[in-house]
């Protein structure tokens, strides 16, 4: 005990000389995440502005909403729920649309911009590896993105029930609409189907783009959308079949269960893969990521040749 | 131990070779400036040198790989690579906040006080400051890490020359303690002269001129010939010779000074003039040898 207490008044100097200078790889993490956001700041400012939006329209439209639910509630009970629902499932789609375009533009330009800008050369002087960086440009739209379309779905129906609810307190009808509405099952279903289909169904979508991010010298864009529209003419030409074309379709509008089998009716659980069991155990699931993480193997030594553009 | 210790170092880019089987040793604690014409092979052997690029033959910064082992390397290691590579959406303080999470050598306070000194406002975005001012954040970064090897390659293209004098002052005067290495190429040899304690001059991938400082001013010397010495002077075999207003300057490598002194006025050459001396005489080699 005496030792110690002798060798602290020594510590500060001698931790300046030999500090073990080690980082954590998790706080390496955390800064190269936050890197991300500091340059592109549409991943939660689009989201932001598209949730501003619906506020106003929705609030605009509450002019209408006590005649609305007094014709709901004249129809049978399931069509009450799909109608009285349907503005806030169109909020939740609406904003999972933008960050799906946002996350689609992000990764093309994720792995290509800093070679373009030449700061490569400055990430590289630092002691961050390859693999963290590509790490944390991946989990922009495996992880970051997900949870920023969560967060402001929830938020903005939570207003959008508040609103309803406040216009509709004269009349009496709150209550029925806070009947309806459960936010609370909203939410969790959003929360599975964010995780379900943007992280995990779509992986392979994610870790393509930014492999050509990382590889394509210019136009990302093209080269990350034409080799797959070459594929789908050839086989097409060859052999007159479009099992390539059915296999994007089958990625990017089915699924398992064929997640998007409902017609006209847009409500979240037709987006959805019907059980997580019978989702866990599809095998299209399991090839796609295995293909989603080949692609980040190939990005990150990709990013160890790469020079300035 | 060497700093940095290269042998047979090789890099060839489909048929062009950039380096040509160098061999070189920098001791710890020495400011080697590495001299050549564009296309030399410099940032190639810098690139070698900081692990971006892969090549052939051995080499051993700080004692490790830098291609295999490059994550464990850039702890110890720096560099600027070229002006103007700092991203331009950064802001200052977004800047520090980064490196400060991401170096374990990185010390904050010191690179604030190198800040402090010029006229960048922490808000400001690169983008947004001038292109020296972009070279002074970057110093101020660099210097604020306690690295063992500071690599950088032109650090001073395009600056103006109040930026370049400032830049290699306070490199010397707040940065460089005899324990820490520093290679540096540059186009603008003059001005790098008095910061150098090794010079390396390189010409198409290959090392053709190695010397210390110290050396380099004990064994040349440059002769202002008078007329009727010229004979004499030319026997004695100079590296070059070349003319000036009409008189003759030879330049010398190991010969007594005394010696010279018969001759004519004797000064020491600059390194811009032996650059030129070997340079003009690796190409006349050259010609020599495709006749």
């Amino acid at each position: 005990m005496n030792t110690q207490s002798n060798a602290i008044p020594e510590s500060p100097l001698e931790s300046h000389v030999i500090a073990p200078a080690v980082i954590p790889a998790s706080r390496r993490m955390y800064w190269s995440v936050r890197r991300e956001l500091w340059e592109n700041r549409s991943i939660y400012i689009a989201p932001l502005a598209v949730a501003a939006l619906i506020l106003v329209g929705f609030l605009i439209s509450t002019i209408h909403l006590p005649d609305e639910m007094r014709a709901a509630l004249a129809l049978d009970p399931a069509q009450q729920q799909e109608l009285i629902e349907q503005p806030y499932t169109f909020a939740a789609l609406l904003l999972m649309f933008t960050t799906f375009v946002v996350g689609v533009f992000y990764c093309v330009d994720a792995l290509q911009g800093e070679r373009r800008d030449r700061s490569i050369l400055f990430w590289k002087s630092l002691p961050v590896s390859d693999l963290t960086t590509v790490l944390s440009k991946a989990s922009i739209p495996f992880v970051v993105l997900p949870l920023v379309t969560f967060a402001v779905t929830v938020v903005t129906q939570g207003i959008m029930l508040l609103l309803g609810s406040a216009r509709l307190l004269g009349s009496g009808q709150s209550a029925t609409l806070w009947a309806h509405v459960s936010l609370f099952q909203m939410s969790v279903m959003l929360l599975y189907h964010l995780v379900a289909v943007h992280a995990l169904w779509w992986a392979p979508l994610w870790g393509w783009l930014l492999l050509v991010s990382a590889w394509a010298r210019r136009a990302a864009f093209l080269w990350a959308t034409l080799p797959l529209l070459a594929i789908g003419i050839l086989e097409k030409i060859a052999f007159n079949t479009s099992h390539f074309a059915a296999m994007l379709a089958y990625r990017f509008l089915g699924g398992p269960e064929g997640v998007a089998s409902s017609g006209n009716r847009i409500s979240m659980a037709s987006l959805t893969p019907a059980t997580p069991g019978d989702f866990l155990t599809s095998p299209g699931l399991w090839i796609g990521l295995a293909f989603a993480a080949a692609c980040l193997v190939a990005g990150v030594r990709l990013r160890r040749y790469r020079e300035p553009i | 131990m060497a700093c940095i210790e290269a042998r047979g170092l090789r890099k060839a880019f489909g048929t062009t070779i950039a380096l040509d089987g160098i061999n070189l040793r920098v001791e710890e604690g020495r400011i080697l400036g590495l001299i050549g014409p564009n296309g030399a092979g410099k940032t190639t052997a810098l690139n070698a040198i900081l692990g971006l690029t892969p090549y052939e033959g051995e080499l051993k910064v700080l004692g490790r790989d830098p291609w295999t082992e490059r994550d464990q390397l850039m702890r110890d290691v720096c560099f600027i690579a070229d002006v103007a590579v700092l991203p331009r959406w950064i802001s200052v303080s977004q800047a520090l906040d980064y490196v400060a999470g991401v170096h374990p050598r990185f010390d904050r306070a010191k690179a604030e006080g190198f800040l402090a000194k010029t006229t960048i406002g922490r808000a400001s975005k690169v983008r947004e400051l001038s292109k020296g001012m972009v070279t002074q954040l970057h110093l101020a970064l660099v210097m604020a890490i306690d690295a063992k090897l500071l690599v950088l390659d032109e650090p001073t293209l395009g600056l103006d020359i109040l930026y370049r004098k400032q830049f290699y002052d306070s490199l010397l005067d707040d940065y460089f303690d005899r324990s820490r290495t520093i290679v540096v190429t540059t186009h603008q040899v003059e001005e790098v002269q008095h910061v150098l304690t090794d010079v390396m001059f390189i010409n198409r991938g290959r090392i053709v001129f190695d010397c210390s400082m110290e050396q380099l001013e004990s064994r040349y010397l440059e002769v202002t010939v008078h007329p009727e010495h010229v004979a004499a002077a030319r026997a004695l075999k100079p590296m070059q010779e070349r003319q000036v207003f009409g008189r003759s300057i030879l330049l010398f490598d190991a010969v007594d000074r005394h010696q010279l002194a018969a001759l004519g006025d004797v000064r020491r050459p600059s390194i811009a003039d032996l650059f030129v001396a070997v340079m003009g005489n690796q190409a006349g080699q050259a010609q020599g040898a495709a006749r």
